[in-house]
């Protein structure tokens, strides 16, 4: 199955995400979270990144939601880091609307390619 | 000279603590406030986290870009995190610093913050303090000047790239948020990279 990371500033906000997308995919293990430094502060920490994509995968590759500035570029930070040895995509959508799709689609068991195609389609969806 | 590396970290990072303030500030005017603190609160770690004794200047600046990539906070962990750790790989053995070694790991540093920042001169970020500063440390070092004489001569040339920095908008970070209202703001980033320069170079000249 493919599993989520959900990178924020925010511990906060990427608990808040989990909840939310978790009300989508109930029984859906995969989602996990990488957000703030060690001691809670707002921030996002390239090393915790790799360390939470590394013990998520399993086996079937990571999708990775970021927020905005650092969150990227410490996800980016952190796949370089990894040197391939886990496959992972940083998913270019919003966070949140991304998050919820990509755990309904990790959770009825779509590959790898299908949860980035569906969850990068909610890129452009108007809101109003 | 044998290596102090250590020592010439510890300078850097006193540097960046005695101008957390300045750095917080400049960040407020055009950014999230918080490059001082973030840079401060990343040196604090790797003054922890570095071997007092150790001689390799490679494995020092490894450890010094891996604590920073952890414990910034924000995009200037994972860009400096990257100037130091790619720095370390031109270093990786060396107990000394000659002039090519220092263009060499300052050129790869770059590089590495133009990668991980996906970022050109001319976008008010750091590069624009650290790339005509490389150019002129290459000239004066082809013109015959030792290392502390042509690494005066850079530092001086990033304080005029922090000047350049006040008269462009920001196309990268959070400044880009602000389009226009960013001009007449010096860059943090930029600030921070030269006080770097400056911390080596003070370093340097007692040694």
């Amino acid at each position: 199955m493919v599993s989520i990371v959900i990178v924020s500033h925010s511990p906060k906000i990427a608990e808040g995400i989990k909840e939310l997308a978790l009300e989508m995919a109930q029984d859906y293990q995969g989602l996990f979270t990488a957000a703030g430094l060690e001691d809670g502060t707002i921030g996002t920490d390239a090393v915790r990144i790799m360390e939470t994509i590394e013990s998520a995968d399993a086996g079937d590759g990571v999708v990775v939601l970021a927020d905005l500035g650092s969150g990227i570029i410490s996800a980016e930070m952190a796949i370089d880091m990894l040197d391939g040895s886990v496959n992972v995509k940083i998913a270019d959508a919003p966070i949140v609307e991304g998050a919820i799709v990509a755990a309904v689609e990790a959770s009825g068991g779509s590959s790898f390619e299908h949860v980035i195609e569906e969850t990068e389609k909610t890129r452009g969806l108007n809101k109003l | 000279m044998p290596s102090r590396i250590y020592e010439c970290i510890s300078g850097i990072c006193d540097t960046i603590t005695e101008n957390k303030d300045f750095l917080t500030d400049l960040d407020r005017e055009i950014g999230d406030a918080d490059h001082g603190v973030n840079m401060a609160r990343g040196f604090t770690a790797v003054l922890e986290k570095v071997p007092k004794d150790e001689a390799n200047i490679g494995a020092v600046l490894k450890k010094t870009g891996m604590t920073l990539l952890s414990t910034v906070g924000g995009a200037s962990g994972p860009l400096y995190g990257t100037a130091y750790m790619e720095a370390g790989k031109v270093m990786a053995g060396k107990t000394e610093l000659s002039s090519d070694d220092f263009s060499a790991a300052l050129k790869a540093a770059i590089a590495g913050i133009q990668k991980r920042g996906k970022a050109v001169r001319g976008e008010k970020t750091m590069l624009d303090a650290l790339i005509p500063a490389a150019e002129v440390f290459d000239d004066q070092t082809a013109a015959g000047a030792d290392l502390v004489t042509a690494l005066d001569a850079a530092c001086a040339e990033a304080e005029k790239g922090i000047e350049f920095t006040k008269t462009i908008r920001a196309t990268k970070g959070r400044a880009s948020y602000l389009g226009d209202r960013s001009i007449g703001h010096q860059d943090p980033g930029a600030t921070s990279a030269t006080l770097t320069l400056e911390a080596i170079r003070n370093f340097l000249k007692e040694e």
